[in-house]
């Protein structure tokens, strides 16, 4: 340790959200029921390791990371999507420089994955994931096409909506958020366990990417905006009080 | 209004791994370790489509962060990328080669004002756990076996009560290969031997 550390270290805080993500124990999703813990969560104080966080570098992005249609020879089947968006935290300020990972089926509903059974085509060019940085104004922005529903053996008859898988890192360990990104007006959305997981309607909706003709390209992509909110921060000095 | 979680789901794998994930620094590093451990579920039963990440100080016990107030390291971890990402193998088991981080201060300092406990954390990694059935992420620690007198002082395990499970949150010694450290952590998402996770 430095022989001038200040006596007293002034950290932000990130507001615990309360009622807005799923329960771990959801009985609509099969495979929460032996992976949930059952015991109650013990809080934990936000010190210099929660406050901090993996600040990754773009040295992990190549040319075609955020173009999923350019990643091959050939131009994948579907249709073309593109997909921005602005990264922010709960007091609406942009999250700047933040590496945003995705992955998604392909047109057809299949997953390019070894453990994937489900009998559609897969589609030689076509991976299905993208990763981007957000730049200082917190926007991102991917080109892909747009995925499709697929079945899964959660119950009878099951089909997940259509959606993209979303991992962002924020600026500290407390920011950190896996999530999908779905589709306005897909009837599978009022049927989906993992969906509606979300216990708050209002929230499930925070989900759901806009479509955005302003965005749209003619005669080339749809244009669908999505805005991803994480935790906020507040500036103030570690404090002492209940939330230790 | 912030943006719910959803499960990574069963095929986070076509993005997320890296080559180098489970490296925070290059195997062969000076006074590297490596954490090996297996993921449970509630029947006992290993999970092979998990993914371990890892978060943690430098040997000096500080952040390549402008959010760690005290500025840059002084021995040149500057670049020290601190995070590990490890999927789980088909049996459930996981890797990450790191180095020891250094004790933590109580960000409040001494305590003469009754503000702080002046307690530092002892040596740890924030540990993320996400898996399909996993609809939000769980975080714990991983502490180290060689340190039970910075332990019995941390005020995280301190805050434990039910000390029975505090041996969850310690990483387990094991014979390794010369010169090295192994280290196991095994995290168990239920059951009877269910492993500490925080509220963050």
């Amino acid at each position: 340790m430095t022989a001038d550390v200040p006596s007293r270290l002034a950290l932000p805080s990130y507001g615990r959200p309360r009622g807005v993500h799923p329960p771990l124990d959801y009985s609509g999703y099969r495979s929460t029921a032996l992976r949930h813990p059952k015991k109650p969560l013990v809080m934990l104080p936000q010190r210099l390791t929660e406050v901090t966080g993996p600040l990754l570098g773009d040295e992990l992005i190549m040319p075609t990371d955020s173009d999923l249609t350019m990643q091959h020879d050939g131009e994948p089947q579907g249709q073309r999507i593109i997909l921005t968006g602005r990264v922010l935290d709960s007091d609406g300020r942009p999250v700047p420089d933040t590496l945003i990972e995705i992955w998604q089926t392909n047109a057809a509903g299949r997953y390019r994955h070894s453990r994937e059974h489900h009998p559609a085509p897969l589609d030689p060019n076509f991976t299905g994931v993208g990763r981007a940085f957000t730049d200082a104004g917190g926007n991102y922005r991917f080109i892909t096409i747009q995925p499709g529903a697929y079945p899964w053996g959660n119950h009878y008859n099951a089909w997940r909506p259509a959606h993209v898988h979303f991992s962002l890192f924020g600026r500290a360990f407390t920011q950190r958020l896996v999530t999908q990104m779905y589709f306005p007006g897909d009837p599978l959305q009022p049927i989906d366990p993992i969906f509606n997981s979300v216990p708050d309607p209002k929230a499930r909706e925070r989900m759901i990417a806009q479509f955005d003709i302003g965005l749209t390209q003619p005669e080339w992509a749809l244009g669908y905006r999505w805005d991803i909110v994480l935790r906020g921060r507040d500036a103030t000095v570690f404090s002492g009080g209940a939330d230790r | 209004m912030i943006t719910p979680s959803q499960t990574v789901g069963p095929f986070f794998a076509m993005r997320l791994p890296w080559p180098d994930g489970p490296f925070v620094v290059p195997e062969g590093t000076t006074g590297a370790i490596t954490i090996v451990g297996r993921l449970f579920d509630g029947a006992g039963n290993t999970i092979p489509d998990g993914l371990i990440e890892t978060w943690q100080a430098d040997p000096d016990g500080q952040f390549a962060h402008p959010d760690d107030p005290r500025g840059p390291s002084p021995s040149g971890y500057r670049s020290f990328r601190g995070f590990g990402r490890c999927p789980t193998a088909p049996d459930g088991s996981y890797r990450i080669v790191t180095v020891k981080p250094g004790p933590l201060p109580d960000p409040l300092g001494p305590g003469e004002d009754g503000a702080g406990d002046g307690a530092a954390e002892a040596p740890h990694l924030d540990v993320s756990v996400f898996a399909r059935g996993l609809l939000d992420r769980v975080v714990t620690r991983m502490y180290f076996p060689d340190e039970a007198e910075a332990n019995a002082a941390d005020p995280v395990l301190s805050s434990i009560t039910e000390q029975d499970r505090l041996a969850s949150l310690i990483a387990v010694p094991e014979p390794g290969p010369a010169g090295g450290s192994l280290l196991r952590f095994d995290i168990y998402l239920q059951g009877d031997r269910e492993t500490v996770f925080f509220d963050v």
